[in-house]
């Protein structure tokens, strides 16, 4: 038995030690809105916080996490106002929006650390894949989003 | 029923009854954020297809409209991003009359398409034509479904039609005041057939029609909601993953299953002639399993090929027969070339390429003896519906498609290989619902790819420097051949090959297109921008090359051979934002490129820095377009944006190798696109010249961005790169001119 707490609900399951968390999520937990990419740490669709840190749920295996708090997209606010959803929405990101949960949950994680990133920092630290090519307008939001979050 | 006062009749109520279910305005999210000039509509639905069931009071096909005023209107062509399931509707809403804020936008079913006779078209989402070939349907629909509102309600008040006018979703006689809101006139509106059609809005006057409305799809695609095909879930639902031959055209030879025999959660291991699936209760169990079996494969002569004997293929049929396209033909080059003192030529040369959508392909299938219904995200309904009737062996009358968000497309979701695998694994699983998701390996390997190409061109310039003649040969994988077989183009040509060669930009007096079809084992099809994402880059690279030889700005060299309004304009927009007459630092480069694509005129002006170590760092792209016009500006630019990127992503990393007749490239590791830190900056201009054509937008974006790229890095280097992606050359190495 695997025992996770995903946006603040306990979840018991019976898998395997090494079912990753994204198929842990999405296929036992029934939470879809996190994605499956690619499988191998590349593409960032599947990101999710674990006690508050971006990390790619395909190659983390969900018993690691027990005992952590995990958040997926769903949990991310109550009402799609987290300050980076609003500023996702002001700039009208999403394309497809395959991509944007795994998007949101990177720069969400990304932003309280660095409350006024420069473009370098963002850069560096935003490596989520967007195929629709959404680039533009995800480093406006951020900006966006950071400013919102200041206050 | 006597004659009335409106001139109309009541229809008699021959359409099918079904049970009503009436889908509820959509529960979904405030939106956060107010935009000036208009209000935002109503969210599409988490799941965005339409329910089969045709209500009994709905309008119309397109038109449904509830008791509460909202409004659904039907979208017949796929949302992968491009947003069609905005601009669309907003067509259709122009006409009705009504506030965007009660609009509802839902996918129009593909079974009732087959069932009542193509009413929504082909539905196919592919070749930018979205708007393009449905703007005039969608604005009758809206107009015609307005038109039985006021006949309703003139009816019910016995006055004049024309005494009567709509607005702001209601219908108002004007000479007493009186008020009925569609909501309460839907009703008698839906029994109502109209003797005419009445007349649609013409340019100019156009109220939603060119306003940056926000995206209906925006709100569910923030908070993970968005139903992809991905997400279907269904109670006793399997999963299936699945390997194909490597080897294009192979065949299956023996599985063996030993290593997977007592496996948790293991069902059953399905064999395809060239393909095998193991079915299991959860797809990570499924996956497993697969890749821990032992598979024989019969790859065929094709199992020696490599992309070093590809490549030499297209080098050599480039000595071969060929045929000259001669609707294009212009003059005689071949005697201009002839009697010229200098003819510069240049051989070009492009990739194949994976599509590589964000959402690995993956269909959902729950088949029954006389029912097949399908969750997928696929460019072409109906094409999937027929496609999905031949695989299962029922009626297409029986097959429902529930289309749901396609997590991107760029044509591979137009070919649904995903969802003929599914409809086989679950023939071997009685009832049992089949969720069948392809790896990302599986899906980049068992890709229909853009073809690969050689393209040798020869010109020779007049004595003040312009063109005077052009030959072009060109050697590639015929697209139509590719996705209808060997009988498609018999005479040798297609366009999708002359792409960017044809519709030129420039006036060249003696002009020739000779073009061979050359297709080996591996499979193509359309890729985003089609022939343009290659030929754009062949044919403008050479213009650079043209102007560097006629020693004029690349520009200049450009502008002075053109003629029609529409490149004029775009080129125009590009010098004047680009800033181009100013000079830039040693070590960086300015490049232009511009064609036709879908209709568009598109061009892009690139800034490039390249380092002492012949690193090349893309960083902006001043983009203009006109696509004569538009519905919504904000889409355009965000397709344009998404375009370069795409086209960058190529330019840079894209490449698909072929090793022992497989595709060697499997992940994002080997299959790089382009991320944030090293995407541009973008600018996108629209240069738009009017007139009664809504010229396509999703794919021209990335026609020119590789050759503005590789025209920067002349400009900055005296280095020309005849052959793509960039990550395979050392700069370095080539010859400075
Ligand atoms: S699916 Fe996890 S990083 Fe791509
Ligand atoms: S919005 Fe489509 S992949 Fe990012």
């Amino acid at each position: 038995m695997v025992s996770l707490n995903v946006n603040g609900r306990q979840h018991s399951i019976d898998v395997e030690d090494d079912m990753p968390l994204l198929w842990a999520l999405r296929d036992e937990i029934g939470l879809t809105g996190t994605k499956f990419g690619c499988g191998i740490a590349q593409c960032g669709a599947c990101t999710v916080h674990v006690d508050g840190v971006a990390m790619r749920s395909c190659v983390i295996p969900a018993s690691a996490v027990q005992g952590k708090a995990i958040t997926t997209i769903e949990g991310l606010s109550t009402d799609a106002k987290h300050p980076v959803q609003q500023a996702w929405l002001a700039e009208d990101v999403p394309q497809c929006g395959y991509c944007q949960s795994g998007q949101i949950m990177a720069v969400s994680a990304f932003l309280k650390e660095n409350p006024a990133p420069t473009d370098a920092q963002i850069d560096e630290s935003i490596t989520n894949i967007c195929r629709c090519g959404t680039y533009v307008r995800i480093r406006r939001a951020i900006h966006r989003a950071a400013a919102l979050m200041r206050g | 029923m006597g004659e009335l006062t409106s001139g109309a009749k009541v229809a008699p109520l021959s359409r099918r009854q079904f049970v009503v279910t009436v889908v509820s305005a959509a529960g979904g999210l405030a939106l956060g954020v107010m935009y000036p000039g208009v209000a935002s509509a109503l969210p599409l639905g988490i799941e965005p297809w339409s329910p089969e069931a045709v209500p009994a009071d709905e309008l119309s096909a397109w038109v449904v409209i509830d008791p509460d005023e909202t409004i659904t209107i039907r979208i017949p062509h796929s949302e992968m991003g491009q947003g069609a399931a905005t601009a669309l509707p907003q067509i259709v809403a122009e006409e009705l009359e009504v506030d965007w804020a009660r609009i509802k936008g839902e996918f129009a079913s593909a079974n009732r398409n087959v069932a009542q006779n193509t009413i929504y078209g082909d539905m196919n989402t592919v070749g930018s034509r979205g708007v393009a070939t449905s703007w005039q349907r969608l604005q009758q629909a809206g107009a015609s479904a307005r038109q039985r509102l006021v006949t309703a309600a003139a009816q019910q008040w016995n006055v004049p039609v024309t005494d009567c006018t709509a607005a702001n979703g209601a219908v108002t006689h004007r000479a007493s005041g009186r008020t009925l809101t569609y909501g309460k006139l839907a009703a008698a509106a839906a029994k109502i057939m109209l003797d005419v059609e009445p007349a649609i809005k013409t340019l100019g006057n156009f109220k939603l029609i060119g306003q940056s409305v926000p995206r209906l799809d925006t709100p569910v695609k923030l908070d993970g909601s968005a139903k992809f095909g991905i997400d279907t879930r269904l109670p006793d639902m399997v999963y299936a993953a699945v390997q194909s031959c490597p080897v294009f055209g192979g065949k299956l030879v023996s599985v063996d299953e030993s290593a997977i025999a007592g496996r948790r959660g293991i069902i059953r291991v399905v064999r395809m002639n060239d393909a095998v699936a193991v079915v299991a209760d959860s797809y990570w169990r499924a996956e497993q399993a697969l890749k821990l079996l032992k598979i024989t494969w019969d790859g065929g002569a094709a199992a020696t090929t490599d992309s070093a004997q590809y490549r030499q293929l297209y080098r050599d049929t480039l000595n071969g027969p060929m045929v000259e396209a001669t609707e294009e033909t212009t003059g005689d080059a071949e005697a201009a070339l002839g009697r010229s003192a200098k003819v510069i030529e240049a051989l070009y040369e492009a990739p194949h390429l994976a599509h590589a959508p964000m959402e690995p392909l993956n269909a959902t299938v729950q088949l029954k003896a006389d029912r097949l219904d399908v969750w997928i995200g696929t460019q072409s309904a109906l094409n999937c519906l027929r496609l999905a009737a031949t695989a299962s062996g029922l009626k297409p009358e029986q097959v429902f498609i529930h289309n749901t968000y396609l997590g991107g497309g760029f044509g591979r979701r137009s070919r649904n290989d995903e969802m003929v695998h599914a409809i086989n694994v679950a023939k071997a699983m009685g009832d049992r619902p089949v969720k069948l998701v392809w790896s990302r390996e599986q899906d980049m390997r068992s890709d229909r790819y853009r073809p690969q190409a050689a393209v040798r061109m020869r010109a020779s310039l007049t004595a003040d420097g312009k063109i005077d003649a052009m030959d072009s040969r060109i050697a590639v994988g015929s697209i139509q051949r590719g996705t209808q077989g060997p009988q498609a183009a018999p005479n040798g040509l297609e366009n999708q090959a002359i792409d960017s060669f044809d519709d030129i930009p420039y006036k060249i007096p003696n002009y020739r297109i000779n073009l061979a079809l050359k297709n080996t084992h591996v499979p193509v099809s359309f890729w985003r921008s089609v022939g343009g994402s290659q030929n754009c880059f062949f044919f403008e690279s050479f213009i650079d090359e043209l102007a560097f030889a006629a020693g004029k700005d690349p520009m200049q060299f450009r502008r002075s051979m053109m003629e029609r309004r529409d490149f004029l304009g775009v080129l125009d927009t590009l010098a004047e934002k680009s800033n181009w007459s100013a000079p830039l630092p040693a070590g960086r480069g300015r490049g232009v490129a511009i064609c036709e694509n879908h209709g568009s005129i598109i061009g892009q002006v690139a800034e490039v820095t390249v380092d002492a170590a012949g690193n090349v760092r893309v960083d902006r792209i001043i983009a203009a377009v006109d696509c004569y016009q538009a519905v919504n500006p904000k889409i355009v630019e965000s397709q344009i944006e998404g375009g370069i990127i795409y086209g960058l992503s190529a330019a840079l990393y894209g490449h698909i190798t072929i090793k022992d007749g497989a595709v060697v490239e499997g992940n994002f590791d080997s299959y790089k696109p382009v991320t944030l830190a090293d995407a541009p900056k973008i600018e996108v201009y629209l240069s738009l010249t009017g007139g009664g054509k809504f010229a396509g937008v999703g794919e021209c974006g990335l026609a020119p961005t590789a050759p503005a790229v590789t025209n920067a890095i002349f400009a900055a280097t005296r280095k020309r790169v005849r052959e793509l992606p960039l990550k395979n050359l050392k700069l370095s190495e080539l010859a400075q001119l």
